[in-house]
């Protein structure tokens, strides 16, 4: 393995009501979040290539945790995000390199599609930083019934050079949504955003 | 009787393979099962609790089910237990001790036999509060390696009127434990404590 990882946590959130209406089935989301070293933490290094392959190795790593603790097959799996935090000796770029250039093609492998943008964002933070993974449907982005997000924390991370890497995946899109927009029988699939 | 209205669960498992140390062939592991339930006696006072312990102890079940699935299913791999509630701020702490008996009650039935007493806190708090759950050897309160505890937390929960009632298992010592003390080979195991 390329990122020495210290842990790897789990998530997964289960709603069965809001403000008293039954949700059914209920709605499900699951996070994977590793805490691994920082190569570059304290030094400007101009070449990222390390941490782009381990993004590579966590995107798929993570991706089927993920889906594991959601306890689907990944064909079922509707919406996606992902997100980092990085240490107080990395830089966001950081970040960056582990989240965009290869992370994507293997969570979308595991997930067997996934033609929109996966959400992201990123931040640099202490220990017990909160990130707030974006989410959004993996075959059409507009699809409004699946705009949401996912908050993961670690109380003991990241240390100073360290990086959380966290993916999520869900069962659904929101519990009760009812504000309209493309719903996801309307999906035409072709271009990642209808 | 009141019923029992749960709003949500999630549930979180931690995989640690290192803290600074050399990386071990396996991880420790430590899961957590919550559920975000109404707490029937929000906003007034009421004399009588005790009704409500009965409700609860399916739900202990549940959890300590939810727990020993997220740890992949054998109860055997399971060495440390704690538990612990948050009270939202219409409760009264009283009510959080409610969970003492059910939550106990359900890892037991699980488990098969454990003897040590089953660690626990709890607190009143708002949406977002964060418990530390304290963890201890499942049949030697005094096994000096599984003195551990793991932080727990939902976002949005517990609202005014609920409670977030939380069980925690661990699958071994610390993982770089040595401060000596009481080992697990060492358990008598007649009295709970040694």
């Amino acid at each position: 393995m390329k990122s020495r990882i210290r842990k790897i946590v789990t998530f997964l959130e289960e709603t069965l009501s809001e403000q008293g209406q039954p949700v059914d089935p209920p709605a499900r989301r699951a996070a994977a979040v590793a805490v691994i070293e920082n190569p570059y933490a304290g030094v400007y290094q101009q070449d990222l290539s390390i941490l782009v392959d381990i993004g590579e190795e966590l995107g798929q790593l993570l991706a089927e945790r993920a889906v594991a603790a959601l306890g689907i097959a990944g064909q079922q799996v509707e919406s996606y995000g992902k997100a980092a935090a990085v240490g107080e000796a990395g830089e966001l770029e950081h970040a960056a390199a582990i989240l965009h250039p290869k992370l994507g093609t293997p969570f979308r492998k595991v997930l067997g599609k996934g033609a929109a943008l996966i959400p992201s964002s990123k931040k640099r933070g202490g220990l017990g930083v909160v990130l707030d993974i974006p989410l959004g449907h993996k075959d059409a982005a507009y699809v409004r019934s699946h705009f949401d997000g996912m908050e993961v924390r670690i109380n003991d991370a990241p240390r100073a050079k360290e990086i959380m890497v966290a993916l999520a995946v869900t069962s659904c899109g929101r519990p009760l949504p009812r504000v309209g927009g493309l719903t996801k029988d309307q999906i035409q699939g072709l271009d990642g955003l209808r | 009787m009141v019923e029992l209205r749960v709003r949500k669960y999630q549930t979180s498992v931690e995989e640690i393979w290192h803290e600074g140390g050399p990386t071990g062939e396996r991880p420790l592991r430590r899961a957590c099962a919550l559920a975000v339930i109404t707490n029937p006696f929000a906003g007034s006072y009421h004399a009588d609790l005790l009704p409500f312990m009965e409700v609860l102890k399916p739900l202990g079940l549940d959890l300590a089910r939810r727990l020993i699935a997220a740890l992949g299913g054998d109860a055997k791999v399971v060495e440390g237990y704690g538990k612990g509630a948050i009270v939202g701020e219409a409760g009264e702490i009283e009510h959080g001790a409610l969970w003492h008996a059910p939550g106990g009650y359900g890892m037991r039935e699980l488990l098969g036999g454990a003897k040590a007493i089953v660690p626990s806190t709890k607190k009143l708090g708002g949406p977002g509060t964060r418990l530390d759950v304290p963890l201890t050897h499942i049949n030697a309160s005094y096994v000096r390696s599984h003195f551990d505890s793991m932080e727990v937390g939902i976002a949005d929960a517990p609202r005014s009127s609920e409670l977030l009632l939380a069980l925690v298992m661990s699958t071994g010592p610390r993982i770089h434990a040595r401060v000596g003390g009481l080992r697990a080979d060492e358990i008598k195991g007649e009295d709970g404590l040694r």
